[in-house]
């Protein structure tokens, strides 16, 4: 241990050790990011060709082997919407009651802890639950309404952390400025942290769109059809999903023309992708204009 | 000291005590605020007094850690025993040490309280904005860009605009919490002349780590050391030095603290 | 001044924003407790559906213990040891592939990384986590099926080691960013003294951040097994999905979560079949409820100290 600090040459070597093992730090780090690139360049090269104004808004022909994507993009939709609808009100409720209400005790750790669950739960586990609860017990069926709640419950976390993470931020000293006002702590919470959370809200939103678009096992049994050859009226219908679509047409589909399915992957990672840069743009662009 | 009990009490404190959990920030505190005076509190640092206003206004209610017990009236009413406590607080004006301007418009930080007591309609809005931040000395200098965000006010521009704030409530009790400590001493000043003002129209309880600026402003004055009253007295009285106890006479020469 | 005098009685109304205030109270409670509702619902329901087949069919040694998974067989069977093998296997894969190259990552972009170089990085790591499991899925099917197939010159290339580098890749974006916040939260005072001990940098990281962010780290590793564990598509598509024990990784397996998904659709509700898919869930569901638990604990273990 003395000599750390006596000889030049044990400095050099030092210095000569640490090169070496930041040189193999970073290309480790490239080559975790590196596939990212990759996969993208691939399937942009084999995907891009099939991408076309046909290929987006027309039903898919003969056994799915010709055609477009039409029902799978809208179905893909309509399964999002009806997913926000119930995700982002409990979502930002569970996390304002986090933030905002909670004292230390059992129960909140409790609620931490089943958050953590339902985000480590397998998305396998996820789908026999909407099974057994949207689809047989609540009577909904396999339906639309049934495969937006199951992802929905799924990806409740996504939306209790980026909300609780940006009420957090929101200095303690505003509330109680705004409490000692006499502003009761929903007045306060409505017009002093929300405003200025607003952002991470609309992160987890962004996020969350995202997630549900790719998921794939939690509404293949409760909500999401194989083919169908026509466009669903209600929530209560069954729907085409585009990453059902997917697994359909490079799994179940025989006879598939290779680039079909590189299509389909890339008009689904293409949503997911463009959805998570829009919420790093606008992160840091609401970085920039920070309030206080 | 017969004259001074016949004015009506805003404030009776009795075996007061607060704690953050295991940890006792104040016990055993006795004393009366009367209305119209300016009640001064002086004290080293951690000596109860920010936990005393903080219980005043019942900030226990969002902090779970807080426990007060004890007696502690206003208006006549047990704090505790009022049925609306945001209605309590709507009656208390507080003003912290580090000026707090809510991250919204210089108009919207004034006119909120008013919202809040149900003042409607934008002339009554805008008297009572012009009317507070003028005997806040603010007026003058932020007119022109009312809908800029109170936030990036300079320090002492944003001490004054919680000043005009805690004035929108109409408060009884107006609380100042080490007010001067972010601020120049020309705005220090022009506070000053604003709180004796202000002495005409409501109570003033205010903590100070100055105790010159308890001799300037306050008619009575309180040592608090360590969690418990130690002295309390006219404020002229104690200057002069009819103290009781060493120790107020030891802090008000600057001995310690 | 008329003000003054009222009696605080008057003053003490209960206004309309104070009930207002405890409605919202109560909304916003039921918010955060179904979380609770929820996970509590996923385990009566899945009970519910597979409980039946649990007192009926399920026999533990046939479970634990076989390896024939035939459940349309006349005389079905349904040993799961295949399943949890070949879960197990792929899993462990993956941890091989992410372990070192998340760790790797993770400490490079805290202590190394700088400025631009940084954020960029940050972000490819988010992008990365976000590609959907059936987009990997198909990736294992199409891409690193041919490649596996023509570098190591084996027929199938779906198999253990597709499946595992696939996974590895899935679960190395979220152990990278858990292993980076807990490199994060070791003070910078932890830093200086060394550096002021004159430390080199790998020094400090191997003998003072490493072990200051050890629970951290391992629970980054053990959240990472939960998501390995747990994956669903990728698996399905890109491990061969076949039941066997594997002996070396070019063989095809088959997982549990992957079970579930390609033979739910075919059994009918109330069936034994359809109850043995819902007790894997619950084996399934109970395995990561654990892990998730054992990681939230030694989390919890860093903020004691």
């Amino acid at each position: 241990m003395t000599a750390r600090f006596a000889a030049t040459e044990l400095n050099l070597s030092n210095y000569r050790t640490e090169r070496r093992y930041r040189l193999m730090l970073f290309s480790m780090t490239a080559m975790l990011v590196l596939p990212v690139l990759i996969i993208l360049a691939i399937l942009i090269l084999k995907g891009a060709p099939m991408i076309s104004w046909e290929f987006l808004f027309e039903f898919p022909r003969r056994g799915m082997t010709e055609g477009g994507i039409y029902p799978a993009l809208l179905g893909t939709i309509f399964i999002v919407v009806v997913d926000l609808i119930f995700a982002m009100p409990i979502g930002v409720a569970a996390a304002i009651y986090l933030s905002e209400y909670a004292p230390d005790n059992w129960l909140t750790r409790a609620i931490n802890l089943a958050i953590i669950n339902l985000a480590g739960v397998p998305s396998i586990v996820h789908a026999l639950f909407g099974v057994g609860a949207f689809v047989i017990f609540f009577g909904f069926g396999t339906s639309i309404l049934a495969a937006a709640l199951t992802v929905a419950i799924m990806t409740l976390p996504l939306v209790i952390v980026a909300t609780r993470e940006s009420l957090q931020a929101v200095p303690q000293a505003f509330r109680e400025a705004c409490w000692s006002m006499g502003a009761s702590r929903w007045q306060t919470i409505f017009t002093v942290v929300l405003p200025n959370a607003i952002s991470g809200i609309l992160t987890g939103l962004i996020l969350e769109v995202s997630r549900t678009a790719g998921e794939t096992a939690p509404i293949m049994f409760t909500g999401a059809a194989f083919f169908l050859p026509f466009l669903p009226e209600s929530v209560f219908d069954q729907t085409m999903a585009l990453s059902l679509h997917l697994f359909v047409v490079s799994t179940q589909v025989p006879e598939v023309p290779e680039a079909l399915p590189y299509g389909v992957a890339l008009v689904l990672i293409g949503i997911v992708l463009i959805m998570n840069a829009i919420s790093i743009v606008f992160r840091s662009y609401l970085r920039g204009k920070k309030k206080w | 000291m017969v004259a001074a009990e016949t004015r009506t009490k805003v404030l009776e404190v009795n075996d007061l005590s607060i704690s953050y959990g295991p940890k006792t920030a104040m016990s055993g505190l006795s004393l009366d605020v009367y209305e119209n005076e300016i009640f001064g509190i002086i004290g080293p640092a951690n000596s109860g007094k920010t936990s005393f206003l903080r219980a005043i206004n019942r900030m226990d209610a969002f902090d779970s850690q807080m426990n007060v017990n004890g007696s502690l009236r206003f208006m006549g009413t047990e704090v505790s025993a009022w049925r609306n406590d945001y209605a309590l607080r709507r009656q208390i004006g507080v003003v912290f040490p580090l000026p707090v301007g809510l991250p919204m418009s210089i108009y919207d930080n004034v006119a909120f309280a008013a919202k809040l007591r149900g003042v409607k309609g934008k002339a009554a809005l805008d008297e009572v904005v012009e009317r507070c931040l003028t005997r806040a000395a603010l007026w003058d200098e932020v007119k022109d860009r009312l809908d800029s965000l109170g936030s990036q006010l300079s320090g002492g521009q944003q001490q004054r605009l919680t000043i005009a704030r805690a004035l929108s409530q109409e408060p009884t009790l107006l609380m100042l919490d080490e007010f001067s400590i972010a601020v120049d001493p020309v705005t220090t000043m022009r506070i000053e002349d604003v709180l004796k003002e202000l002495k005409k129209e409501m109570t003033i309880l205010l903590v100070t780590n100055l105790v010159q600026q308890a001799e300037r402003l306050a008619d009575r004055t309180a040592l608090f050391l360590n969690g418990s009253l130690i002295e309390i007295g006219y404020t002229d009285a104690l200057f002069e030095g009819q103290t009781q106890d060493q120790r107020t006479k030891d802090y008000l020469e600057g001995r310690f603290g | 001044m008329s003000e003054k005098t009222l009696a605080p009685s008057q003053l003490d109304q209960r206004d309309a924003s104070w009930y207002v205030d405890k409605l919202v109270q109560i909304l916003m409670f039921v918010g955060g407790i179904s979380a609770i509702i929820f996970i509590i619902g996923i385990f009566v329901f899945i009970t519910k559906e597979g409980i039946a087949f649990l007192f009926e069919g399920f026999s533990f040694t046939e479970f634990f213990g076989s390896i024939n998974w035939r459940p349309t067989s006349s005389n079905p069977t349904y040993g799961a040891l295949a399943l949890i093998v070949g879960t197990a296997s792929v899993t462990g894969v993956a941890m091989l592939v992410a372990i070192p190259f998340s760790l790797g990552a993770a400490i490079y972009i805290s202590e190394f990384a700088t400025g631009r170089t940084k954020e960029t990085l940050k972000v490819l790591v988010e992008l990365l986590a976000a590609i959907p499991s059936v987009v990997w899925g198909f990736i294992g099917l199409s891409i690193m099926n041919e490649f596996i197939i023509e570098v190591f010159d084996v027929p199938i290339g779906l198999n253990v080691l597709n499946a595992g580098i696939i996974l590895g890749l899935m679960a190395a974006p979220i152990m990278t960013t858990i292993a980076e916040d807990a490199l994060k939260a070791v003070p910078d005072r932890f830093r200086e003294a060394a550096e002021a001990m004159g430390a080199t940098r790998w020094q400090i990281i191997r003998q003072v951040i490493m072990p200051a962010a050890k629970n951290g780290l391992v629970s980054a590793v053990l959240l990472g097994v939960g998501r390995g564990f747990g994956e669903t598509m990728a698996v399905l598509m890109a491990s061969g999905h076949a039941i066997n024990i594997p002996t070396s990784p070019f063989d095809s397996v088959r997982a549990l979560t992957a079970t579930i998904a390609a033979e739910l659709g075919e059994t009918a509700q109330g069936s034994e079949h359809y109850g043995a898919l819902f007790a894997l869930g619950i084996f399934l569901f109970i395995i990561t409820f654990i892990i998730n638990l054992a990681a939230d604990l030694v989390v919890r273990g860093i903020r004691k100290k």
